[in-house]
């Protein structure tokens, strides 16, 4: 079955988001706190009563705003991992698992509840209450719960929020080995794009309520729609420029930053003397040579930064010495000490045309 | 020892804290979890008893429950007896002087739920009646037990509006504070002693239920 939803509201916060995620899926809906991300969660789960729109669930109306239908929660069949769990704190973890079985007869719903603690890897911890258990158990025990009803999807608000980084990777490793076995849609809201990225199929960018964007992480990252999704997912080279003229035959549009001349894929629909906004993504910008700097879309910078975590380096190189023209981009940790690249020296990077993307001028997200 | 206004004070203390409990139980959970434009004038009404001169709310009591009033004659005419200086007034006077005392404790245990829990039970298929006696009411039960102890205790030993709304008739609105007070007005101090040394001691054990229950509450 197929999760699909249009929510629409003005007030108390604006809502006018699309939501597909299909069976199977994992959808991630991304963007910053306030955009309404838990709002329209919430809204799926019949917890919050938009005032338009409609939610299907497969061939299942859950709310339709015109038809007045708003199944209860309770009637939704839906897992729901909220961010803080919402684990009942004065029952165990066995009790909460089968709190969410009422759907089967009594006598099974303690074996059942077994089976789903043990499928999430807590076994031997049934009789804890959730105060004795870590952060990451808790987190298990609500997901078994959720899935304990047997949902027809599965919701995560944040789920990962409330747990420490070590724990953090622990879970999500988990969360994709577990999601494997399930064919349901299952949606995760997330301020976290790198979670978001690890774990889904899809990603829909929120931005005050609005669906901006929806794409597979990848193509988020590649082909974003607007200036403010590049910005919105974390693209950090993200310039203003300005068309200078169009060459069809050879696929490419010339665009000029900072006087320099850059060769983007051909794109018609900014006209020749346009301002456009263009982005290219970090690992389409390669540390070449200096003697290479004659080559296609090479530029020199100076390094500003340079932070070198889990043998990576990631490293911010100035143009001109200017802070808002700063080309970010990682290389391997040796490779950084190889070539002697600390903050002040001067190196060479070269934009993949392929990856250049231009696209409609936005004064208000560029810095 | 008065055994008549003894026994009388309990019925009373014992009938209001049963009646009102569960009606501040619903109102509590409303104030927790629901905001609404006039809750902050309602609430401040809920705390009034606490801070008006017995005597004060005693005499509004008396206009409200009297004769002349609306809500006299209409008891009037279905039982054939007033309202003040009766039990049944006293009882009415007695839910409302309590309001304070039985709606706070539980307005705060109701509050310190969190809404994803409640939403949780509901998601988890539980209804909302499962949710409110399987979840909220245990989670909330030590401001629910202070509140039943707290109203309890406070009937026991109130004494201004009582003697507004009730007088001090034997065997019908003579409470144990009442006949204290008669005691000492007697010059008969052994008597007053006796009564001051049991209300004293309920009073304090009822007190010491309530903290035995916050500091529980608080290691859950």
């Amino acid at each position: 079955m197929r999760l699909e939803a249009r929510i629409e509201q003005l007030a108390p916060i604006p809502l006018a988001a699309d939501i597909v995620c299909e069976r199977g899926e994992l959808l991630a809906l991304v963007g910053p706190s306030g955009s309404g991300k838990s709002t329209i969660l919430r809204c799926l789960a019949g917890l919050h009563r938009p005032q338009g729109g409609y939610v299907r669930c497969g061939n299942t109306i859950w709310f339709d705003a015109e038809r007045d239908i708003d199944v209860t929660p309770q009637a939704r069949r839906v897992g729901v991992v909220f961010q803080h769990y919402g684990l009942f704190p004065h029952m165990s973890a066995l009790d909460n698992v089968a709190a969410a079985l009422g759907h089967l007869p009594a006598a099974q719903r303690a074996a059942k509840a077994h089976a789903w603690l043990a499928h999430v890897n807590l076994d031997g911890l049934e009789a804890r209450r959730p105060g004795e258990l870590s952060g990451g158990q808790q987190q298990r025990v609500a997901i078994a719960r959720a899935l304990a009803r047997e949902p027809q999807a599965l919701l995560l608000d944040e789920p990962f929020s409330a747990v420490d980084q070590v724990t953090r990777r622990k879970l999500l490793r988990q969360l994709i080995q577990l999601r494997r076995s399930l064919d349901i849609p299952i949606v995760l809201v997330t301020h976290d794009l790198e979670e978001a990225s690890l774990l889904a199929d899809r990603m829909t960018v929120l931005h005050h309520g609005r669906t901006l964007q929806s794409a597979s992480p990848t193509q988020m990252l590649a082909q974003p729609v607007s200036a403010l999704v590049a910005r919105l997912t974390d693209q950090p080279n993200l310039f203003v420029g300005k068309v200078l003229r169009h060459l069809p035959a050879i696929d490419t549009s010339e665009i000029e930053w900072l006087g320099r001349r850059f060769f983007a894929p051909h794109t018609p629909v900014f006209p020749v003397g346009e301002t456009v906004c263009w982005v290219v993504p970090a690992e389409n910008v390669v540390l070449v040579r200096e003697g290479d700097s004659e080559r296609e879309n090479c530029v020199a910078a100076r390094v500003a930064e340079c932070l070198v975590w889990r043998g990576h380096a990631s490293v911010s190189a100035q143009v001109d010495g200017r802070g808002d023209a700063a080309l970010s981009f990682a290389i391997g940790a040796s490779l950084a000490v190889r070539r002697g690249i600390i903050p002040g020296t001067e190196i060479v990077l070269q934009l993949q045309k392929s990856a250049i993307r231009l696209l409609p001028s936005d004064p208000a997200v560029i810095r | 020892m008065d055994w008549q206004a003894l026994f009388l004070t309990l019925k009373l203390a014992g009938a209001t804290a049963l009646l009102l409990v569960p009606f501040a139980i619903w109102l509590a959970r409303h104030l927790a979890w629901s905001q609404w434009r006039g809750q902050g004038a309602l609430e401040a009404a809920i705390m009034l008893p606490l801070v008006l001169p017995p005597t004060v709310l005693g005499y509004y009591l008396l206009l409200g429950l009297g004769g002349a009033s609306p809500l006299g004659q209409v008891y009037h005419a279905l039982t054939g007896r007033p309202l003040v200086f009766a039990f049944d007034g006293l009882l009415f006077a007695s839910l409302i002087f309590n309001l304070p005392f039985a709606v706070q404790p539980m307005q705060r245990a109701f509050a310190s739920i969190p809404r994803e829990v409640r939403e949780a039970a509901w998601v988890s298929g539980l209804s909302r009646w499962q949710a409110f006696l399987r979840i909220e009411l245990p989670l909330a039960w030590p401001g629910v037990a202070a509140a039943l102890a707290l109203t309890f205790a406070h009937t026991l030993g109130e004494f201004g509006v009582v003697l507004m709304v009730g007088g001090n008739l034997p065997g019908e609105t003579k409470t144990i504070a009442i006949a204290i007070y008669d005691q000492v007005q007697a010059f008969n101090d052994s008597a007053a002693a006796g009564m001051s040394a049991l209300l004293l001691a309920l009073s304090f054990l009822a007190v010491m239920f309530v903290y035995r229950l916050g500091r529980s509450g608080g290691r859950s």
